[in-house]
C-alpha cells in the first residue's frame, strides 16, 4: 500500500486534477525561498481545497511556517506562483489579501482591550459602529468568550488570548484562516480541548483552515488533509489515515507516530527478508537489495519464541497506561519497540508476531519526491543542520 | 533582600544624604531666613513675596499682553521655551528612533553605529559642547565665514531665539531619542504583521499600533527633556548672551550677582515644587506596570 510512488507524485505535481471535484481555493506552484545561504523551500507545489482543514506538518526548519508566511504576505517567495481563487496572490500586499492569520504567540495589541482587539480589522475597514459591535459579539460568542469585551489583554489566560486571537481573525470573515502553531504556547490539557474546538469552529464557519504544526497528533486529530514537509520538500500529501497507515517513506513513518524501521531485502513480489527470515507481505514490488521495512509498534504482538518468528530479549518494559511499551533486542541486533497490552518480563525471550499487512516496504532514502537526485538530498540535510529555525 | 546585600547600599544612601538631602534642607532654610543689618538671622517670607510679587513686566505671547510679576513672567517664558524645545526634540527624535529601531529589528545590526553617533556627544562636557556652538555660530565664526564665501551673511545666529533653541535641541535630543528607541525596539514584529494582516496599510500600522505602543517612551522622553530644558541656565547664558533671562539664569543671578540667597532659594523651592508636580502628572499618565521607556531600559 506504500508502493504508490507514481500516484503520490501525481498528488504533488498535478494539482489541477482533483478526484473529489471540490474547487481549489489556493494553488501553489514551485515555491522557492532562501534566507541567505539556506534554502528553506526547494520548489514545493500543492493545492488547498475549498473549506478543508489542511495542515502543514514537519519538524522545525522544514519550511512550513515560511510557506504559511508566503500565503499571508509576510515573506516574499523567491520564485513560484500562488493563486487564490484563480487570481495571482503574490502581487498583493498583506493588507489587501482576503486571508487572516492567527499568529504563533497571539500577537494581540496590548494597549487595546478585548473588544478593540477584535474590532481592529473592522475599524480599519471603517464599518459602521453598530455593525462592528454586532460582528464582534458574534465572534466572541464563536470562541466562547462572551462578556469579556472590556477585559484588558494582560488579564487573560493563555487559552483566552488564543481565543481572542482567533476571534480577531474570523471577525473579518476571511475565506481562508492561516494558523501558525497557535496552540504551541498552551499547556497539554488546554491544547487538547482547543484541538476539538478548532475543528468544530472550522466546520461551523465553513471556511478553509491552513494550519501549521510540528505536532503529529494535532495534525492527525484535526486535519482533512496533511502535507508532511521536511527540509523544504513535501514528503507526502494525504488524509490523516493515509499518512498514518501508508507512510511513503521512512521519514514520514518515523515522524507520524513511533515506528520500527528495519533494513530488509525484497526477494520477489510480496516477499521480504528481514533479519534472515523470509516473510510474506502485501506490497507488490520488484526484487531490491536494500529497502526500509516499517512496522508500527502497536502492530506487533508478543508471543512464545519459535523458529518462524523474529526473536529477541526484552530489555525494558514501561507501563504507559493503555499498554506496555517494551524495547526488545532481536537476535539480528536490532532494537524493536513493541506496544502491547500483554506484558513480558524484562530479560525474557520472546517472539515478535505480525501479519503480512503490518509490513510496510519503502525504498531506502526514498525521501524527496521532487528532488533532483541524491546530491540535493545531502544538501537538504546540511540545510537542516544549519538550522533556519522557523519557530 | 539579603541583609549583607542591603548593607552595600549604605555608601549610596550616605552620599544621597550629604549631597542631596542636606543641600535641599539648606535651600529651604535659606529661603525662609535673612540677615538683618546687625548680621543676625531672622525668619522671613520676603523671598516668596519677591517671587510672586515685585515689579510687574509686560508679558506678550501670541499678540496678548499681560502685566505679570517679574519672576512669574520669567517662569512662564522658561516653560514656553522648554515646551517648544521638547516639541522640536520629539518631532526630530521620533523618526530617528523609529529608523534605528527598524534597522535593529529587521537586520539586527546597523543601528549600533547610529546609536553610537547619538550618544557620543554626551560623553563630552555640556559646557564644551555649547562653547563649540559659539565658535561655529558667532558673527566671525566658521559658519558665517563659509557663508561669506558666497557673499552671504554674516547672519546673526546667536543671542536670539534661534541660538537658544538650537542649543537646547542639540543638547537634549538624545534624551528624547533613547527612551523612544528603547520602547520601539521592543515592539514585536508580529504585532505589525498582525495589523497588516487585519487590513492596515503601512500608514495605519504606524498610527494605530506603533504610535500608541510608543507612548511610555514618548512620555519618558518628554520628562527627560522638558525638565532640564526648563531649568537650564548654561545654554541661555552662553548662546543667549545673557540677554535671555530664563528661570535658571534668574536663580543663578540671585546667588552669584545679587547675593540674595533668600530670593534665590525661594525661587528654587518654587521651581522644585513645579517640577515635582509635572513629573507626577507624567507618571500618572504612564502605565505603572510598564517598566519600559526609561533611559536605562
Amino acid at each position: 500500500m506504500i508502493r504508490k510512488k507514481g500516484a503520490d507524485t501525481a498528488v504533488t505535481s498535478s494539482r489541477l486534477h482533483d478526484a473529489t471535484g471540490t474547487p481549489h481555493i489556493i494553488e501553489c506552484l514551485n515555491l522557492t525561498k532562501s534566507f541567505g545561504e539556506t534554502e528553506v523551500l526547494k520548489g514545493i507545489s500543492f493545492y488547498i481545497r475549498n473549506n478543508e482543514f489542511l495542515t502543514l506538518l514537519g519538524p522545525s526548519g522544514c519550511g512550513k511556517t515560511t510557506t504559511l508566511r508566503i500565503l499571508g504576505g509576510f515573506e516574499e517567495a523567491d520564485a513560484g506562483e500562488v493563486s487564490f481563487e484563480g487570481r495571482n496572490l503574490l502581487d498583493l500586499p498583506p493588507y489587501k489579501r482576503q486571508l487572516n492569520t492567527v499568529f504563533q504567540r497571539f500577537a494581540l495589541f496590548p494597549f487595546l482591550n478585548v473588544f478593540d482587539n477584535v474590532a481592529f480589522g473592522l475599524n480599519i475597514k471603517k464599518r459602521p459602529a453598530k455593525e462592528i459591535e454586532q460582528l464582534v459579539r458574534k465572534a466572541l460568542r464563536t470562541v466562547d468568550l462572551e462578556g469579556y469585551e472590556t477585559r484588558e489583554i494582560d488579564q487573560l489566560s493563555g487559552g483566552q488570548m488564543q481565543r481572542i486571537a482567533i476571534a480577531r481573525a474570523i471577525v473579518n470573515q476571511p475565506k481562508v484562516l492561516l494558523l501558525d502553531e497557535p496552540l504551541g504556547a498552551l499547556d497539554l490539557k488546554m491544547r487538547k480541548e482547543m484541538q476539538v474546538e478548532l475543528k468544530q469552529m472550522q466546520r461551523d464557519l465553513g471556511i478553509t483552515f491552513v494550519y501549521v504544526t510540528h505536532d503529529q497528533e494535532e495534525a492527525l486529530t484535526m486535519s482533512d488533509t496533511i502535507i508532511v514537509m521536511k527540509n523544504g520538500y513535501i514528503q507526502q500529501v494525504g488524509t490523516p489515515a493515509d499518512i498514518y497507515n501508508e507512510p511513503r517513506n521512512a521519514f514520514v513513518a518515523d515522524f507520524i507516530g513511533e515506528s520500527n524501521i528495519i533494513p530488509g531485502k525484497m526477494l520477489q513480489d510480496r516477499e521480504v527478508e528481514i533479519e534472515g527470515r523470509l516473510l510474506p507481505c502485501v506490497d507488490p514490488r520488484k526484487p531490491e537489495d536494500q529497502v526500509d521495512v516499517v512496522i508500527r509498534p502497536e502492530d506487533i504482538d508478543i508471543s512464545e519464541p519459535s523458529e518462524d518468528l523474529i526473536c529477541g530479549t526484552v530489555e525494558s518494559v514501561v507501563f504507559k497506561g493503555v499498554h506496555y511499551e517494551m524495547l526488545i533486542e532481536s537476535d539480528g541486533g536490532f532494537e524493536w519497540m513493541v506496544q502491547s497490552t500483554d506484558k513480558a518480563a524484562a530479560g525474557s525471550r520472546v517472539g515478535l508476531r505480525f501479519g503480512p499487512d503490518d509490513i510496510h516496504i519503502m525504498a531506502k532514502s526514498d525521501f524527496s519526491p521532487d528532488a533532483a537526485g541524491p546530491d540535493s538530498i545531502s544538501r537538504a540535510y546540511e540545510a537542516a543542520e544549519g538550522g533556519e529555525g522557523d519557530e | 533582600m539579603n541583609k549583607s546585600l542591603r548593607r552595600l547600599s549604605f555608601p549610596y544612601l550616605l552620599w544621597i544624604l550629604i549631597f542631596t538631602v542636606v543641600p535641599l534642607l539648606l535651600v529651604a532654610f535659606f529661603a525662609l531666613t535673612a540677615y538683618d543689618s546687625n548680621g543676625s538671622l531672622y525668619f522671613t517670607l520676603d523671598g516668596f513675596k519677591n517671587v510672586f510679587g515685585g515689579d510687574t513686566v509686560a508679558f506678550s505671547f501670541l499678540g496678548l499682553s499681560v502685566q505679570l510679576p517679574l519672576y512669574i513672567n520669567v517662569f512662564i517664558r522658561s516653560l514656553l521655551i522648554a515646551m517648544v524645545c521638547t516639541l522640536l526634540c520629539l518631532l526630530l527624535g521620533y523618526p530617528a528612533a523609529w529608523i534605528m529601531a527598524k534597522m535593529e529589528i529587521e537586520h539586527r545590526r546597523g543601528s549600533n553605529i547610529l546609536l553610537f553617533l547619538l550618544v557620543m556627544p554626551m560623553w563630552m562636557n555640556a559646557l564644551l559642547r555649547t562653547y563649540a556652538w559659539l565658535a561655529l555660530l558667532e558673527p566671525k565664526g566658521i559658519v558665517n565665514n563659509f557663508l561669506g564665501l558666497f557673499g552671504l551673511g554674516p547672519v546673526q545666529f546667536l543671542y536670539n531665539d534661534f541660538g537658544i533653541g538650537l542649543g537646547m535641541v542639540y543638547n537634549y535630543l538624545p534624551f528624547m531619542v533613547l527612551p523612544i528607541y528603547s520602547v520601539l525596539v521592543k515592539i514585536s514584529p508580529s504585532l505589525l504583521e498582525a495589523a497588516a494582516d487585519l487590513g492596515a496599510d503601512p500608514r495605519r500600522v504606524m498610527l494605530k499600533v506603533v504610535l500608541p505602543m510608543s507612548r511610555p517612551g514618548i512620555l519618558s522622553g518628554i520628562n527627560m527633556v522638558l525638565m532640564p530644558a526648563m531649568t537650564t541656565f548654561l545654554i541661555p547664558d552662553l548662546l543667549g548672551g545673557g540677554r535671555y533671562l530664563l528661570i535658571g539664569n534668574a536663580i543663578e543671578r540671585q546667588y552669584m550677582v545679587s547675593r540674595d540667597y533668600t530670593t534665590g532659594s525661594a525661587l528654587s523651592i518654587v521651581l522644585l515644587i513645579f517640577v515635582l508636580l509635572s513629573m507626577q502628572i507624567v507618571a500618572r499618565n504612564t502605565d505603572p506596570d510598564a517598566d519600559e521607556g526609561g533611559l536605562v531600559a
